[in-house]
C-alpha cells in the first residue's frame, strides 16, 4: 500500500509536467463543456425518462463523464503505451516493484484526476448555469457511479494498450475506439427520444451511456438504475480478463 | 572461499529455428568484473536477459545468487541491479526524484545524493530526465541500478554511445563499483573496455562460448609470438636471414619470434655492430582485439 501511494505521487508530478497528458485530458474536457454549452445555448433537453432539463444542465454531467472517461481510459491507454515502447515498463520488471502495485499507482492517480475534472466540471456548472446539485443518497449514487465508472474505463483502457502494437499506432487507436462511442451515446449531442433502434442498442451495450445515465440519474436526484452499475461491472471484468492475456512488459519485436 | 555468485550450464535459447544460445557454461564469482565479449547477435543480449530473468530458457541451469532467475522472485529482484541495452524513464521527473523513485522499490535504499556523486550527475540533479545528453541518460540508467544498492549490476553494452571522456568516466565508476565488493556482469563490444575494467573476460560467438580466461591470457594470448617490426635506413646491408623476417617494402622487415627480449637483441646488436640507426623499431603483443577477431572468425566487432 506504501509502495502505491508512493507511486502515486510520483505519476502525479510527471503527469502534470508534461504538457500532452495535462492539456489532453485535464484542459479538454474543461474546453469543451465551455464550447458545448456556449454554442448550443441553453435550451430545454427532453430526457428518456419524461423529464425535461436546460441542455447545460446536460452538459455539465455528460461532460463530467466525458473528463472521466479521458482521464481513465485515454489517459491510461496512451500512458502505458508509451511506457510500454519507450522500455519504462521493462525497467520496472525488473526491480522488486510488484506489476500489481505499479498499475494499481497509475490507475488510481487516473481516477483521481477524473474526480477532480468531475468536480470542477460540477462547480462550474453551478456557478455559471445556476445547474441543480445532488443532495442527500443521491451524492451516493453519485459518487458510486464515478467510482465504477473510473475502474470500468481504466480496464478498458488497460485491454487497449495490450492491442495497440507500437507507439504510432497508439493515438489513432485509443481514439477510433472511444471517439465514436462517445457521439453515439449521446456524450456530445443528445440522442432523440425516436433514435433508430441500433443506436439505441449501441447505448444499452457499450458502457459510455450507462456512465452517463448513472451519473445524470444520480445528479438530478431520478431512479439511480443498478443495471446501469452491472453493465460497467461486467466490462471491468471483460476488459480485465482481455488486459491480462494482452499486457506486454516490452514492445514486440 | 570463493561464492558463486552466477553459475550457468548447458544454457540454450531459441527462437524459432535459430540457437541464440546453444549450451554454455559459465561463472561469475563474488566480487569480479566479468564480460562477456562477442558480436551482435552472438548471445550476448540473449544470454544477459536470461540471468536478469527477462527470457525464460529452453534448456540448461541458471543460478543468480543462488535463485533460479526464470521464477521472478521478488528475494532476487532486490538484491541485482540492471542497466539493460535500452530503457527509458519518464521523461518529466528530475533525476533526481528518478533516483529517488527507483531506489524506493528496494529494501535498501543507497542515499541518492551519494548515488548522483558515484555516476557523476551532481549538476544535474535537479534537471528534468528529458533535457539530458545521450550520455547523461545512460549514467542515470547506471544510477537507477545503484539506487537499490545491489551486490550483482547487470551492464548491458553500457558505454555504446558514449564519448571517448564520458566512456572514461563511466570506466571509473565501474572500478569504483568494483573495489567496493560489487560483482558486475558486463557485456561489451569494446576490447579496451574489457581489457580496462575485466578480471575474467568469455567470448560467444554464435551462441556457444569459444574462449575464456583473463584479458591477458585468453586464448593462449599470452604465449602468441610477439611481432618485432624494424626499418633500415638507405644503403644498409641485408640482415642475416637466419632471424626469419620477412621484407615488408620500403626497407622495412616484420619478425614473428617467441622471444622477444632475444628477437629485439639480436635486430639491435645487429644494428650497432653495423654503425646503423634504425629508422623504426616496434615490438607488439598480440591485443585482446587480435585475439578476439581470431576466435570470433574476424567477424566485425560491431
Amino acid at each position: 500500500m506504501g509502495h502505491v501511494l508512493r507511486q502515486i505521487r510520483f505519476t502525479n508530478k510527471a503527469f502534470w509536467r508534461n504538457p500532452a497528458s495535462a492539456f489532453f485530458t485535464f484542459a479538454f474536457p474543461l474546453l469543451f463543456l465551455v464550447i458545448f454549452t456556449t454554442l448550443i445555448g441553453n435550451d430545454d433537453v427532453l430526457l428518456a425518462s419524461g423529464e425535461t432539463i436546460k441542455s447545460s444542465t446536460y452538459y455539465v454531467f455528460s461532460m463530467a463523464a466525458f473528463g472521466l472517461i479521458s482521464a481513465c481510459y485515454t489517459n491510461i491507454a496512451i500512458s502505458v503505451v508509451f511506457a510500454r515502447e519507450e522500455g519504462v515498463l521493462k525497467r520496472v520488471r525488473g526491480t522488486p516493484m510488484s506489476a500489481g502495485a505499479y498499475l494499481a499507482a497509475r490507475v488510481a492517480h487516473a481516477a483521481l484526476v477524473g474526480f477532480l475534472l468531475v468536480a470542477i466540471t460540477v462547480v462550474f456548472g453551478v456557478v455559471v448555469y445556476q445547474a441543480h446539485f445532488p443532495s442527500g443518497l443521491d451524492v451516493v449514487y453519485f459518487l458510486i457511479s464515478l467510482v465504477v465508472g473510473a475502474g470500468c474505463f481504466a480496464s478498458i483502457g488497460l485491454a487497449v494498450s495490450g492491442i495497440v502494437p507500437n507507439a504510432d499506432a497508439g493515438p489513432p487507436i485509443i481514439n477510433a475506439v472511444m471517439l465514436p462511442l462517445l457521439f453515439l451515446s449521446g456524450v456530445f449531442l443528445t440522442i432523440p427520444l425516436d433514435a433508430p433502434s441500433w443506436l439505441l442498442w449501441i447505448g444499452r451495450i457499450f458502457p459510455v451511456r450507462h456512465l452517463v445515465d448513472a451519473m445524470q440519474n444520480s445528479y438530478l436526484g431520478l431512479p439511480f438504475r443498478w443495471s446501469d452499475v452491472a453493465v460497467m461491472a461486467a466490462w471491468t471484468i471483460g476488459a480485465g480478463v482481455v488486459a491480462t492475456r494482452t499486457f506486454r512488459w516490452e514492445p514486440s519485436r | 572461499m570463493t561464492e558463486r555468485v552466477i553459475e550457468i550450464s548447458g544454457l540454450r535459447k531459441s527462437y524459432g529455428d535459430l540457437e541464440a544460445v546453444a549450451g554454455i557454461d559459465l561463472h561469475v564469482d563474488r566480487g569480479e568484473v566479468f564480460a562477456l565479449l562477442g558480436p551482435n547477435g552472438a548471445g550476448k543480449t540473449t544470454t544477459t536477459e536470461i540471468l536478469e530473468g527477462y527470457l525464460p530458457r529452453n534448456g540448461g541451469e541458471a543460478r543468480v545468487l543462488g535463485f533460479d532467475p526464470a521464477k521472478g522472485e521478488r528475494s532476487l529482484k532486490e538484491r541485482i541491479g540492471i542497466v539493460l541495452q535500452s530503457t527509458g524513464v519518464d521523461k518529466f521527473l528530475t533525476v533526481r526524484e528518478t533516483i529517488e523513485m527507483y531506489g524506493g522499490y528496494y529494501p535498501s535504499q543507497r542515499p541518492t545524493d551519494e548515488v548522483i556523486e558515484v555516476v557523476g550527475l551532481r549538476e544535474k540533479a535537479d534537471t528534468r530526465v528529458r533535457q539530458l545528453s545521450g550520455g547523461q541518460q545512460r549514467r542515470l540508467d547506471v544510477a537507477i541500478a545503484l539506487a537499490g544498492d545491489p551486490e550483482l549490476l547487470f551492464l548491458d553494452e553500457p558505454t555504446t554511445g558514449f564519448d571517448p571522456n564520458a566512456r572514461r568516466n563511466a570506466w571509473e565508476m565501474v572500478k569504483n563499483l568494483a573495489s567496493i565488493g560489487k560483482t558486475v556482469w558486463l557485456t561489451t563490444h569494446f576490447m579496451d573496455e574489457a581489457q580496462y575494467l575485466a578480471d575474467r573476460v568469455a567470448v560467444i560467438a554464435k551462441g556457444r562460448i569459444v574462449a575464456e580466461g583473463t584479458p591477458d591470457s585468453i586464448a593462449g594470448r599470452d604465449q602468441m609470438r610477439t611481432t618485432v617490426r624494424f626499418r633500415l635506413p638507405a644503403g644498409a646491408p641485408a640482415p642475416p636471414a637466419a632471424w626469419g623476417q620477412v621484407p615488408t617494402g620500403d626497407g622495412g622487415f616484420l619478425l614473428e619470434a617467441d622471444d622477444a627480449t632475444r628477437a629485439v637483441h639480436d635486430v639491435t646488436g645487429w644494428a650497432i655492430e653495423q654503425g646503423l640507426s634504425l629508422d623504426l623499431l616496434e615490438v607488439t603483443q598480440p591485443s585482446l582485439e587480435d585475439v578476439y577477431l581470431q576466435l570470433t572468425g574476424g567477424e566485425e566487432a560491431d
